[in-house]
């Protein structure tokens, strides 16, 4: 199995080369306001890979966190929205011109704040235009990130491991960001109906019936992830690791043995018998939203969380590569990458490897760091900004201009 | 501290008053309100009688849930429309934009939203027992559920197909999917999900 998606991966990289080279999703601009530790920050920038250096604390990651609502979702830190807001202000806003399939688009998004009558709310625009639901950033904004904090991903619990599938999976299909937003809604309106003692089997029915579907197309979906980054990784890149990866869970598994349509309703039927229990913990027993994403080190044939933290880190940078490398075949584009922190925990030779891999894709990746030196393999290629008290400054030949 | 305009407490109340409306905000409400007073002839006082009238006379159609003059509405008591087939939708714009593609001769059923348990709206708070006592008494043969395809549609249609499969009509639903002029290849997968389900033949 591993050796035919090898050989399909090579295949496709082989097409590749004959096909118009892909577009990377770049920010050529890029402004905050109100934004964590920045009052106001305007920065025009080019394609290429940006660099962030400065002291612990200086506001490196806030930038990064700004790009990353610009996907769907609570950005990188997983933030309330309030909480971004600079102390003392009262809203925030970070808009971005993004280059991308076709051209330029300028894409904003912030918290607007309340005004004693309506309440604060977020607020989405594409092209000028308000949007109402967030989840449409998936389809202009395509952003990948690794953080510090997701170090210990293998070693959590399952959620972190399954949104990070999912962010994976809105790269290959842009409608998975509403999929999964609308399945969580519906979960919610039965959880409530069940705490609060509405006892409307046909409610309930109607209900588990949406989830039901919206379950089946949110489990294919990412069983479809998997199987392309699969074929991205069973080969390996040299320096980082080959993996094998897999999506655990009853749907998923289900779509092994049945058609969507027979899942579906056996979901369906599993759920209204769990009514009386999902009344007691608040959830719901059965569902998409219970499922895990499993990762193992091929070569060492260990589960991702028993390898070295070292080894777990190389881990994450071959699937978040992988992933450009088949966004960039299959739809065309290579999204955008913000690697906090990541350089730094890298061996000289991974650290090389992983600059030659950013340079091949031609993708516009953030990266942060405290010691500039560590950049050196991007010099004369990337942006160099100095990031400290709130603003950045262009580094030309390390110094500050 | 707020700033008001300087145009003295009845202008205030007329842009404060504008800007309740959907898709007004209080700038647009600033020049919607500007706009009226240096119109005064041609818009402002036609509308504020408009606004009158409507507010006198307009009613909500006790069969079906139209804005009409008249309750029941014109579309319940207009003989030539086929009172066998009964469309279900969500909001009385729904309705309009059904009539304006003129293609539905039944009759229609206005819901007023759709189920939400996180907004507490139950199927008491909707239309559906009248609905389910009409297709009932009326003699119906089938009901077109036309409720949206977001999440809370989708699910009220469920529920309704479960609430009239004991009334012994014939429930049909919209069908979701390729659009008009649509090319597959844009599509999501979804929506050709839901284009195949829907599939018929030819």
């Amino acid at each position: 199995m591993s050796v035919a998606l090898s050989q399909r991966h090579a295949d496709a990289a082989a097409a590749n080369l004959s096909a118009p080279a892909p577009r990377a999703l770049a920010l050529t601009r890029l402004t905050l306001a109100d934004f964590r530790s920045y009052a106001h920050l305007k920065t025009t920038l080019t394609t290429q890979p940006v660099v962030l250096t400065g002291d612990n604390g200086a506001g490196k990651t806030n930038i990064l966190e700004a790009i990353s609502f610009l996907s769907p979702g609570r950005g990188l830190r997983q933030a309330a929205l309030a909480d971004v807001t600079r102390r003392g202000a009262a809203g925030w806003a970070v808009s971005a011109t993004v280059q991308g399939y076709d051209g330029a688009v300028d894409v904003g998004t912030g918290l607007i704040a309340g005004d004693g009558v309506a309440a604060a709310r977020r607020t989405v625009r594409i092209g000028g235009t308000a949007i109402g639901q967030q989840s449409r950033l998936a389809s202009v904004a395509q952003v990948t990130w690794l953080t510090p904090a997701m170090d210990r991903l293998f070693i959590e619990t399952a959620p972190s491991r399954r949104r990070f599938l999912d962010r994976l999976t809105y790269g290959f299909d842009n409608a998975h960001a509403r999929r999964v937003a609308a399945y969580e809604r519906v979960m919610r309106q039965r959880s409530k109906l069940l705490r609060t003692g509405v006892d409307d089997p046909r409610w309930l029915g109607a209900l588990e019936e949406t989830m039901a579907e919206h379950a089946v197309a949110i489990a294919a979906a990412r069983r479809d992830a998997v199987f392309r980054l699969e074929g991205g990784l069973g080969a390996g890149t040299g320096a980082f690791p080959a993996a094998l990866l897999a999506v655990e869970g009853w749907v998923e598994a289900a779509l092994d043995r049945d058609s969507a349509l027979v899942v579906e309703q056996a979901l369906r039927d599993k759920l209204a018998q769990a009514r009386p229990l999902d009344a007691e913990t608040g959830g719901a027993a059965h569902g998409v939203h219970r499922s895990d994403f499993a990762v193992r080190h091929a070569d060492k044939d260990m589960p991702a969380a028993a390898c070295s933290t070292g080894e777990q880190k190389a881990l994450l940078i071959a699937i978040v590569l992988a992933q450009a490398r088949i966004m960039a075949g299959a739809v065309g584009a290579v999204p955008m990458l913000l690697l906090d922190e990541v350089v730094a925990h890298l061996d000289r030779r991974r650290r090389r490897a992983l600059c030659a891999e950013l340079r091949a894709l031609g993708a516009q990746a953030w990266l942060t760091g405290t010691d500039r030196a560590l950049f050196a393999d991007l010099d004369g290629w990337a942006q160099f900004f100095n990031v400290s008290g709130g603003t950045v400054a262009v580094e030309t030949n390390g110094l500050t201009s | 501290m707020r700033r008001v305009s300087s145009g003295g407490p009845e202008i205030e109340r007329l842009i404060q008053l504008l800007a309740k409306l959907p898709g007004l905000g209080p700038r647009s409400a600033r020049r919607a309100a500007l706009h009226l007073i240096k119109n005064r002839d041609a818009v402002m006082t036609p509308l504020a009688q408009a606004l009158k009238t409507a507010a006198e006379q307009i009613r909500v159609c006790g069969v079906c849930g139209n804005l009409d003059t008249h309750d029941p509405c014109a579309i319940c008591t207009d003989i030539s429309r086929d009172a066998k087939t009964l469309c279900v939708v969500e909001e009385v714009a729904d309705l309009w934009a059904l009539e304006r593609a003129a293609m539905f001769n039944g009759r229609y059923h206005v819901l007023g939203g759709t189920l939400s348990a996180l907004d507490g709206i139950g199927p008491d708070d909707l239309n559906i027992p009248k609905l389910v006592a009409r297709v009932r008494e009326a003699g119906v043969a089938e009901v077109v559920l036309a409720t949206n395809a977001t999440v809370d549609g989708q699910t009220t249609a469920h529920y309704l197909a479960g609430a009239l499969a004991a009334a012994g009509v014939a429930v049909t639903r919209l069908a979701h999917g390729v659009p008009v002029g649509g090319e597959l290849d844009y599509l999501d997968d979804g929506t050709l999900a839901a284009a195949f389900r829907g599939r018929k033949a030819l």
